[in-house]
């Protein structure tokens, strides 16, 4: 007799393209002041996307990778997470980082060259941007076994793009937070595009979510523009986490409107015209649709809004322009806890070279 | 107070800072039930429970990256690899995050880890378990290279590395793992990893050298002593940041240096030697500094590794050249 083993991802949507609940939606979206909060901060993150990619062009910041298409995804795990959860973000995460407490500031520090911009005043626990892709889902599982050490009731969530899917830091974390049962949910943000590589040939999985079932972990799909389907999936997860039940996976499907980073030109190797239908499905334009037929929100509103992201994002331009850099010795100055003595030559060298204006 | 190998050295630290410090945890492939394939870890699990001594998957990246996660939630996690020459895989890990933590937050986020690896020939061991790539470390920043050559200096390294605040790769010389016996007082006391150890005291000429190859080295001493030259042993021990001013101090007494390593010589750690003397000691040196090394070549299977590995006689060979000079 044949032997069979099956598995299923679950896949979710609750609100269409088109702004209207293609089902019932979950409960939480009878909480008005928390769907509006999601909303305003995905029109924040989008403003202050466009501003930085502005500063970018102009030479006043240095290479940027735009959030364009995860701006759903980012307020729902931000909204999602608790205050002592762990967020161990990739470099779209900007949704929820500026959630969880990164200042705008901070990110422009960043991507300005200065690592500062890393030393998050208000989240201390996160872990900074990930840029060796895929790395930081070995870090997730290692902050969710300090979690399983101590026995405390916190989750990590780890975001990692669909490139990095592939990697074996993925999926060797994957299998160990099924093996030991860590309270950590990876989220996939499959945005259809590694830098130039299509999902299509990045993988021949169906879904990237099959690849937690190698873990032996729940996994689901859900579209990742629809901020009730991500919303309802994470908050699941999360909770599962909390409770020692384990982690799971959510792979959230979206599109990355933007180049791969200001250094990327994207019309070299896709089409205008599946740019143009991948806006169809934008994830901040349905849930204003749907913010405006419940009547929660409207035009003058959303134009207020707007002024007040600007005001926001400029006043944290201005900060971050105006912070002067730190001296050349700095470089030394977080190496080891204590300089070495065999380096405090170079550092004296450095610093009469400073001192002498000679940078 | 008892007699101990340098492998069940490690061991005794390992059982004295888990007692120490709730927060010391250990990880790796095998560590665990099995205690660890050179039988480091033994009783650990036993002692002090799974949650704490972690038999992980058979994953070298995850095991080095898993270990900065516990570290940025405060833990001080000692993670072995079972051979050095499975490391690599772990290297991304270590150099992109474990030495660049404490930077790249500005010291919100810091990684005390130790990154454990027995390392070398000499055990007639398969392709892949005998080589010494201590330099590829060395040359990274923010990470301390340390490794002990007698059980003493294993506990005491070994405690002091996972002290420290900052991640260190503790390389462990496994042909030495059960050469010799001595007392190790087990009294929680460290040693600096900021200081090579002065074996022998000499006049003529400076050894300068680290790992296995220490035991040759202190023979060749030995026997050059027989033929009434007087020579210095220095084992580096902390390979980074290194201790030039111990090497620097005794070759401005001798004004020779003859450096030895198993590791292959071209971009070996001997040349970062040889260059500080001659950058700080040239108008000390009364002759070239040598450098008896392995050979520029992959390691040889078992059969050939003798063949590979500095002996007592090239070192012996050496030191004759530089004082005929």
């Amino acid at each position: 007799m044949k032997e069979r083993y099956e598995f299923t991802v679950d896949g979710h949507t609750y609100l269409g393209a088109d702004g209207v609940p293609v089902r019932d939606l979950p409960a939480l979206a009878d909480d008005t002041e928390r769907v509006l909060a999601g909303y305003r901060n995905m029109v924040l993150a989008r403003t202050f996307d466009a501003k930085a990619i502005a500063l970018q062009r102009t030479g006043q910041c240095g290479t940027y990778p735009s959030v364009l298409g995860h701006e759903a995804i980012g307020s729902a795990v931000g909204q999602c997470m608790a205050a002592d959860d762990v967020l161990v973000p990739y470099y779209r995460d900007h949704a929820a980082q500026f959630l969880r407490g990164v200042t705008m500031t901070e990110f422009l520090l960043y991507w300005g060259g200065d690592e500062r911009g890393s030393n998050y005043r208000d989240c201390p626990e996160d872990l900074p941007v990930a840029v060796p892709v895929s790395t930081q889902c070995c870090h997730a599982v290692g902050v969710a076994s300090a979690f399983r050490v101590r026995g405390e009731r916190r989750a990590v969530l780890c975001s990692v793009g669909d490139g990095g899917t592939s990697k074996g830091d993925f999926l060797e974390s994957v299998n160990v937070a099924g093996a030991w049962q860590l309270p950590v949910v990876f989220v996939v943000q499959n945005n259809q595009w590694a830098i130039s590589t299509p999902a299509r040939i990045q993988s021949g999985s169906r879904t990237l979510a099959q690849k937690g079932i190698s873990g032996g972990l729940p996994s689901h799909r859900v579209d990742g523009q629809d901020y009730f389907a991500v919303s309802a999936v994470v908050a699941e997860a999360l909770e599962r986490a909390r409770t020692g039940k384990g982690a799971s996976v959510i792979e959230a499907v979206t599109y990355r409107y933007g180049d791969h980073t200001t250094a990327d030109d994207a019309t070299r190797y896709r089409s205008a015209d599946e740019l143009r239908r991948a806006w169809e499905q934008d994830g901040v334009k349905r849930l204003q649709t749907w913010l405006y037929r419940q009547g929660h929100w409207d035009e003058e509103r959303e134009q207020a809004w707007l002024a007040k992201c600007k005001q926001q994002v400029d006043g944290a331009v201005s900060d971050y322009l105006a912070t002067e850099p730190e001296p050349p010795t700095a470089m030394f100055d977080y190496l080891f806890e204590t300089l070495p003595a065999e380096l405090i030559p170079q550092y004296q060298r450095l610093q009469r070279k400073a001192e002498g204006g000679d940078r | 107070m008892s007699e101990v190998t340098l492998a069940e050295a490690v061991n005794m630290a390992l059982h004295h800072e888990m007692a120490r410090d709730d927060d010391v945890v250990v990880l790796g492939e095998d560590v665990g039930t099995n205690g660890g394939v050179f039988r480091t870890t033994a009783g650990l699990k036993e002692r002090f429970g799974f949650k704490r001594v972690m038999d992980t998957p058979l994953a070298e990246t995850l095991i080095a990256g898993t270990a900065v996660g516990m570290a940025v939630q405060g833990l001080r996690p000692v993670a072995e690899f079972q051979f050095m020459g499975f490391i690599y895989a772990g290297m991304e890990q270590m150099i992109s995050h474990a030495a660049r933590m404490r930077n790249r937050t500005r010291g919100r986020l810091t990684c005390p880890i130790v990154y454990r690896a027995p390392f070398g020939g000499g055990i007639h061991a398969p392709e892949h378990h005998s080589e010494s790539t201590e330099a590829l470390f060395a040359h990274i920043p923010g990470l301390r290279v340390v490794m002990p050559t007698s059980p003493r200096r294993a506990y005491g390294l070994l405690l002091a590395a996972i002290r420290d605040p900052d991640p260190v790769v503790f390389l462990e010389p496994k042909r030495i793992y059960r050469a010799v016996t001595q007392t190790v007082d087990d009294d929680g006391a460290a040693l600096p990893l900021d200081t090579c150890f002065t074996l022998r005291e000499g006049d003529d000429v400076t050894l300068i050298s680290w790992g296995a190859a220490i035991t040759e080295t202190l023979q060749a001493a030995a026997r050059l002593a027989d033929q009434g030259l007087s020579c210095e042993v220095i084992d580096v021990a902390t390979l980074s940041p290194m201790d030039r001013e111990t090497l620097l101090c005794s070759v401005a007494k001798t004004g020779r240096a003859v450096i030895v390593h198993e590791a292959c010589r071209h971009g070996g750690l001997g040349a970062e030697v040889a260059a500080s003397l001659a950058e700080a000691a040239l108008l000390d040196l009364q002759a070239p500094v040598v450098r008896v090394t392995g050979y520029d070549t992959i390691m040889p299977y078992y059969r050939n590794e003798q063949a590979y590995m500095p002996q007592v006689a090239d070192i012996v060979e050496a030191v004759e050249q530089v004082v005929a000079l």
